[in-house]
């Protein structure tokens, strides 16, 4: 049945070249835990994407009931987590793999630059991934601010006074994030969720879309 | 006429940038200004707030003095309470603001106990001398800000905040 389905489609469409493509390739005995199971170090990447899927869909379904308003914010988070079935699961998925997110470029990071992957050809990947790094942290910091409580509150405002230290346009960083010279409120809730859920995920898509064309393009690095 | 004609190619390579140049510009700049209205909004200082703190009773040891003031963010208003550290220099009023230079923590007056004629720091130990000065060595980068402030009928009244002119 489901081959016909496909059959059907292929036949008008020629798909198959397309998830060839994308999914048909060899994986080399070098990076194959299977072979040598030193080899799991080469998951990390993999996993940071597997992690960041689970964010983007736990996320779109945190929506369903969050609100970014100063007066509700918080009681949307309470009631979220503790009224709706699985509400804990759910926020508990995005709370724990945000943090595991970064973990895990962390440890991604790492083991590109001990098996000097980064070298010649594949400088550009490597600013790429910094560029990844630096939309996670943002999307980190964005985040954090959501559920409207005091933890919440005080890191913005220190965090926000951090980006004030940059020499010359500090102050201006500062105004565009929290929306007001003074005030952290109204209007830093709600530019920090635009950020957290449009910007930044754009941002996201587009450089991981560059980031693993690339790594087809010029393949795994050899072995050590 | 000059030498180098435009051939119809270049001239339409350059009219087709030119006009999606503008298209594009007409999409982006309203989307751009509407992301930076709050840099480029003018605030104008607030007005004195009365506090209950009879000037009478500061003494040149700096106390705190709370102050609740209408604040207008965007379309929410509220009422908020601040709080300044006032005292006296022979017959003038100081009132310094609370807020740390370094992180935007509050600042206690004798918070350490080995300091205590020095503003402190808790977050990361900061320290200032009594008239705002960031003691070197100590995270802060500036002394702490200033608020205007005036006697009116006999109570402390605080104004806008601004940079130190003490130090």
């Amino acid at each position: 049945m489901l081959n016909k389905l496909y059959d059907w489609v292929d036949e008008r469409l020629d798909i198959t070249p397309i998830w060839r493509d994308i999914a048909d390739h060899e994986v080399p005995e070098h990076v194959n835990p299977a072979h040598h199971f030193s080899a799991f170090v080469y998951c990390f990447g993999g996993l940071t994407f597997f992690i960041t899927v689970i964010q983007i869909l736990s996320g779109m379904f945190l929506t369903m009931y969050y609100v970014p308003d100063i007066e509700n914010a918080w009681q949307s988070v309470y009631y979220l987590q503790n009224e709706v079935a699985f509400g804990e699961i759910v926020r508990g998925m995005h709370h724990w793999g945000a943090s595991l997110v970064v973990v895990m470029i962390f440890l991604h990071t790492l083991r590109v630059f001990f098996t000097g992957s980064y070298k010649k050809p594949r400088e550009l990947n490597w600013v790429v991934g910094v560029m990844l790094f630096g939309v996670i942290l943002g999307l980190s910091f964005t985040g954090y601010l959501l559920p409207w409580d005091m933890k919440a509150l005080f890191a913005t405002k220190v965090g926000i006074e951090i980006a004030a230290s940059v020499p010359v346009i500090g102050e201006t960083i500062k105004i565009l994030l929290a929306g007001d010279s003074t005030i952290l409120g109204a209007q830093t809730l709600t530019r920090f969720f635009a950020i957290h859920v449009f910007f930044l995920p754009a941002a996201l898509l587009g450089l991981l879309a560059a980031h693993f064309i690339m790594i087809r393009r010029q393949g795994i690095s050899g072995p050590l | 006429m000059s030498n180098n004609r435009v051939s119809r190619r270049q001239f339409l390579g350059y009219t087709l940038t030119g006009v999606g140049g503008f298209m594009a510009a007409g999409m982006l700049m309203p989307m751009v200004r509407f992301a930076v209205d709050p840099v480029l909004q003018q605030h104008d200082a607030g007005d004195y707030v009365l506090t209950d703190q009879a000037v009478a009773d500061i003494t040149e040891e700096p106390v705190r003095v709370d102050f609740t003031f209408e604040q207008v963010d965007a379309w929410y208003t509220s009422e908020v309470t601040n709080s300044a550290w006032v005292y006296k220099e022979g017959d003038k009023l100081i009132a310094l603001s609370p807020v740390c230079k370094h992180l935007g923590c509050t600042v206690n007056w004798g918070g350490d106990p080995e300091n205590p004629t020095q503003f402190f720091c808790p977050c990361h130990a900061g320290r200032y001398e009594k008239n705002g000065q960031n003691i070197a060595g100590t995270p802060p980068l500036g002394p702490l800000d200033e608020y205007q402030v005036q006697e009116q009928d006999g109570f402390v009244a605080i104004g806008a905040v601004r940079e130190n002119t003490l130090v």
